[in-house]
């Protein structure tokens, strides 16, 4: 078979999968439905490998392939394809989306067993990877933008899963409208490209944007610029970031694959992408590393204080890619997406765990309550470990060779990015620190109550369900979580996911050891070797004081945090009170909902009840609908009156109306 | 000669239309039309249609005008005078009553028809008799004929049907009062008036409404 | 005299009935003037019978005095129904149809 075969077959699966469970969810008992979407994904992944074997046996020149099934629409100034980019990078995110969406999958068999809405969370997810494939496959403008939508569309519905809870649908929401914004700045971008380029065909355009732009081309610019606002709206990069917290409220797989592995890096992705096009517009690029750079700093102070343990991973998962956006938009594209790829296994490892400690807790997500549970779960406390060394970039885990990738990049371009080389490697404490706070305070420590119970062999059962957010009391119907939680532990499928991600976070390094292997580089190669920046020469000095700073940073964190948490417990709370403003500032996310708020959702509500109030009411209700309404009583009430019922008048009627006809008769005879 | 009947049956028979509407007992009217309708004979005769002007006096004036009497003496009713209409009826009537006559006579008179200022053209003796307007009924005008004999027939049965008495005598001279007939009418069906709430439903309004 | 005459008078009594139905209230009146609208037809029609020497004309007179017998029939078939319900037989109180 083919490449082209291959990659279609990516998308086929997925879809297939999604339609049947989606049709034949009446007659699916027990996991069968969870079996049939994981093996919907494997497929797509070995398709992946397929294509990946055959594009490598190609030689390196003709490592693009653009497949194309149909003329999508084909009008005056657009002529789209239905058509898919076959290269390195789109083989590499599929791999990584399919690879970890496997692995979600087959957890997910386990951790939802018990809820009403099995099927439906298997076909949404099955969905949810058809979308984000055709996005990473999209050959063109427009099956990008489909794909982009779709994935939106996707997360709003897993976000809502549980959809009887207020804060779940209304996290659904305020994702799904932030998505929107970005949306349209994707969209707005791209039309600003095809007016230029008049191709929406990527390969195309990446040939003839040299010609058609000189640098820093303000159009581009100003087109590079929009398109970056689609990528920080589905990457929560600041300012469009305010909804990666809220979407915790989605069960935990959904959590790491959406918003740990795949979903989130789309933004990383779509500039990675159009790579030529930001690389003629230098200003766009520093705009991107800046906003990446600030993102990962802010993310990472409100890791520090915030209290549950899902949110505590999701700024972290802002903070990683801050990193990856800095990159990417720099130029440093190999590093970039190779902490994509490391950072997909250790969150995604991160946020599983994550869910058997909370399925230990039967719903409990607070760290304030947890505690202890070291020495009964094991193997949870096992990969998080392994989740937070390569979080925090030790070494020999692969977090640690993926950022400082990144953080060499930063450094060998020389001139103002030292400063994001700095805050890089502040960024570096900060997630060392949290990350270890989490985890102390998780497991170490004294043990709470449902780790007690546990201990006794039986796992903790609530005895009223509450929504973990604001603790109102919940049924376990459908539209809820069920009534039974389940740890690693003892569900074997959750723990073979996890163990698979814990080995790929551990020696997932060896792939781009600088020099030693440098075998992604060299796989990307095809696709970025028209950027200036890909593949230099490495200064070997800087790279090694590098990753000797970063190990050093990332120790020291660790330890930072053990002295805090463990050594001396009442530190924390010492702190908490000598810097009480900034800590108030930190828990309250820098205030950027508020802001938002006052800036954009008050005055937009405003207009929409004025609108409702002045316009609708009179314009609309009262000139349209009842004008035409009082036009016509009237107009029929004037017509009416004719009928007085007095038959001489309509004698007269007559009369008077034959001597006009014979007087119009006479006149023209 | 004829000059003469001409003038004289003509302005008998506009002063029996003046009188028909002028006088105010309807009963003087009806006399009134008969006057009109023997001029009208006369006029017929003139112009050499016999049989027409003979079945005029007959079944017109004899038969009809006969009928009209019957009912105007049992209904009566009495007439306002000529000059006595609402406002705006008052000044219209005159006005194109007077315009219609206008138009119809000059659309006759200078409609370019040569043949109108003639006396007509030469006809033979039994014109008009009744030998040959019988020849003309059963030959030519047979369907019409025959039509016209089922609209008599028609007008004679729904004559009846309309005007029968609908629940019987009553013993003595207990006049009839509305409602006799089961007159509720069914749900759904009415006046416009009653539909649009000028008018309570009250089945037929009358008497004391 | 000439057949435009017939035709003069035949108008002035048309004029003169249709004078009537517009202003009498008495419905029996006004069948009588409907009977002079009639009438001045017939004699218009019977004037140009003459004029072009066909008796078709007289056969029409003919039909259209059978017409306004039966119309007259049930015209005062109606009166009388009307007069048998105590209804007043005035064509403006008769204004149910109003609306």
């Amino acid at each position: 078979m083919s490449v082209q075969t291959y990659g279609w077959l990516v998308l086929a699966f997925p879809l297939a999968g999604t339609i049947l469970l989606g049709l034949l969810r009446p007659v699916l008992s027990g996991r069968k439905a969870g079996y049939i979407g994981t093996l919907a994904i494997l497929l797509s992944f070995l398709s992946g490998l397929g294509a990946l074997n055959k594009l490598q046996s190609r030689p390196e020149e003709s490592r693009q392939v653009v497949s194309s099934l149909w003329t999508y629409a084909k009008t005056a100034g657009l002529d789209a394809q239905l058509s898919i980019l076959i290269d390195p990078l789109s083989i590499f995110m599929i791999l990584i989306v399919a690879g970890v969406s496997t692995l979600i999958h087959l957890y997910s068999t386990a951790y939802l067993a018990s809820d009403e809405g099995y099927v439906r969370f298997f076909a949404y997810l099955n969905f949810f990877v058809f979308s984000m494939l055709t996005l990473v496959l999209a050959g063109n403008l427009i099956v990008l933008i489909v794909g982009w939508g779709l994935v939106g569309a996707a997360s709003y519905l897993l976000i809502s899963f549980w959809y009887r809870r207020n804060t779940a649908t209304k996290a659904g929401l305020k994702a799904f409208v932030i998505n929107v914004v970005g949306d349209v700045g994707l969209v707005l971008g791209s039309i600003l490209i095809l007016k230029q380029v008049g191709s929406v065909d990527l390969v195309t355009i990446f040939h003839k944007a040299p010609e058609v732009f000189h640098s820093n081309d303000t159009t581009l610019v100003i087109g590079c610029l929009l398109l970056m606002v689609g990528a920080f709206a589905k990457s929560a990069q600041i300012p469009f970031h305010t909804w990666l917290p809220d979407a915790m409220e989605g069960p935990t797989p959904v959590s790491a694959l959406i918003h740990a592995a795949t979903m989130v890096t789309a933004g990383v992705y779509l500039i990675a992408r159009m790579h030529p096009l930001f690389q003629l517009a230098p200003t766009a690029q520093n705009v991107g590393a800046i906003v990446g750079a600030v993102t990962l700093i802010v993310a990472a102070t409100i890791g520090l204080v915030v209290t549950d343990l899902k949110r505590v991973i999701a700024y972290s998962t802002m903070s990683q890619i801050g990193y990856m956006i800095m990159a990417v938009s720099a130029g440093v594209y190999g590093a970039g997406l190779f902490h994509l790829m490391t950072h997909a296994f250790f969150k995604a490892l991160l946020f599983m765990a994550a869910g058997s400690v909370i399925g230990a807790m039967a719903g409990e997500q607070s760290l304030n309550k947890m505690g202890g549970f070291r020495k009964v779960m094991p193997i949870t406390y096992g990969c998080f470990i392994v989740g937070g060394l390569a979080l925090s970039g030790i070494p020999p885990f692969s977090g640690f060779f993926s950022k400082d990738d990144i953080l060499y990049g930063m450094a060998s371009l020389g001139g103002w990015h030292w400063i994001l080389y700095v805050a890089g490697y502040v960024g570096a404490l900060m997630t060392a620190v949290y990350t270890f706070r989490m985890i102390f305070r998780a497991f170490h420590g004294e043990q709470c109550e449902e780790a007690q119970s546990l201990a006794n062999g039986r796992l903790f059962h609530a005895a009223e369900h509450r929504n973990p957010g604001d603790g109102t009391l919940e049924d376990t119907g459908v539209g809820f979580p069920g009534a039974k939680h389940h740890i690693a532990e003892s569900s074997p499928p959750m723990a073979i996911a996890m163990g698979a991600l814990a080995v790929l976070a551990t020696v997932a390094g060896v792939i781009q050891l600088p020099h030693i292997t440098d075998t992604l580089d060299k796989f990307l190669e095809p696709t970025f070797s028209d950027s200036p920046t890909f593949m230099k020469a490495i200064d070997y000095n800087l790279l090694v004081i590098g990753m000797i700073i970063g190990a050093i940073v990332g120790l020291a964190g660790i330890a930072l945090a053990w002295y805090i948490w463990i050594k001396k417990p009442g530190t924390s709370a010492k702190i908490q009170a000598r810097f009480s403003g900034l800590h108030r500032l930190f828990s309250n996310k820098w205030y950027f909902d508020e802001i938002i708020n006052a800036i954009i959702v008050r005055p937009f509500a405003a207009a929409g009840r004025f609108f409702q109030g002045t316009v609708e009411r009179v314009a609309i209700d009262g000139g349209v609908t009842a004008g035409s309404v009082s036009i016509a009583r009237v107009s029929s009430a004037a017509v009416r009156s004719w009928q007085s019922g007095m038959l001489r008048a309509y004698a007269a009627a007559v009369v008077v109306g034959t001597s006009l006809l014979v007087l119009y008769f006479l006149l023209n005879s | 000669m004829t000059q003469l009947v001409f003038f004289i049956a003509a302005i008998g028979a506009i002063a029996g239309a003046i009188g028909v509407i002028a006088l105010r007992n309807p009963f003087y009217g009806v006399l009134s039309l008969v006057g009109h309708l023997l001029c009208l004979a006369a006029l017929f005769l003139l112009l050499r249609a016999e049989f027409l002007a003979a079945s005029q006096v007959i079944v017109y004036a004899g038969g009809v005008m006969v009928l009209y009497v019957f009912v105007v003496a049992y209904v009566g009713g009495t007439e306002e005078s000529l000059g006595a209409s609402r406002g705006w009826l008052r000044v219209l009537t005159p006005i194109f009553a007077g315009v219609l006559m206008i138009e119809l006579v000059i659309a006759s008179l200078g409609s370019g028809l040569k043949a109108i200022t003639t006396k007509g053209a030469d006809i033979s003796p039994t014109f008009g008799s009744p030998a040959e307007i019988g020849q003309a009924l059963l030959t030519r005008f047979l369907f019409p004929f025959e039509v016209a004999s089922l609209l008599l027939l028609v007008a004679a049965v729904g004559a009846v049907g309309l005007a029968r008495r609908r629940d019987g005598y009553t013993v003595g001279s207990i006049p009839l009062k509305a409602g006799a007939i089961p007159s509720v009418p069914p749900k759904g069906t009415g006046t416009m008036a009653e539909a649009a709430g000028d008018k309570p439903m009250t089945g037929l309004s009358g008497g004391d409404s | 005299m000439s057949i435009g005459w017939y035709l003069t008078v035949s108008a002035i009594i048309f004029a003169i009935g249709a004078a009537g139905v517009m202003t009498k209230r008495n419905a029996l009146v006004i069948l009588l003037c409907l009977e002079l609208m009639l009438n001045a037809g017939n004699l218009a029609l019977v004037a140009f019978s003459r004029m072009w020497g066909n008796i078709d004309g007289q056969i029409f007179a003919m039909v259209v005095l059978v017409v306004a017998a039966c119309e007259v029939t049930v015209g005062l078939g109606l009166i009388v129904a009307l007069h048998r319900r105590d209804l007043p037989v005035d064509a403006d109180e008769l204004s149910e149809m109003r609306g």
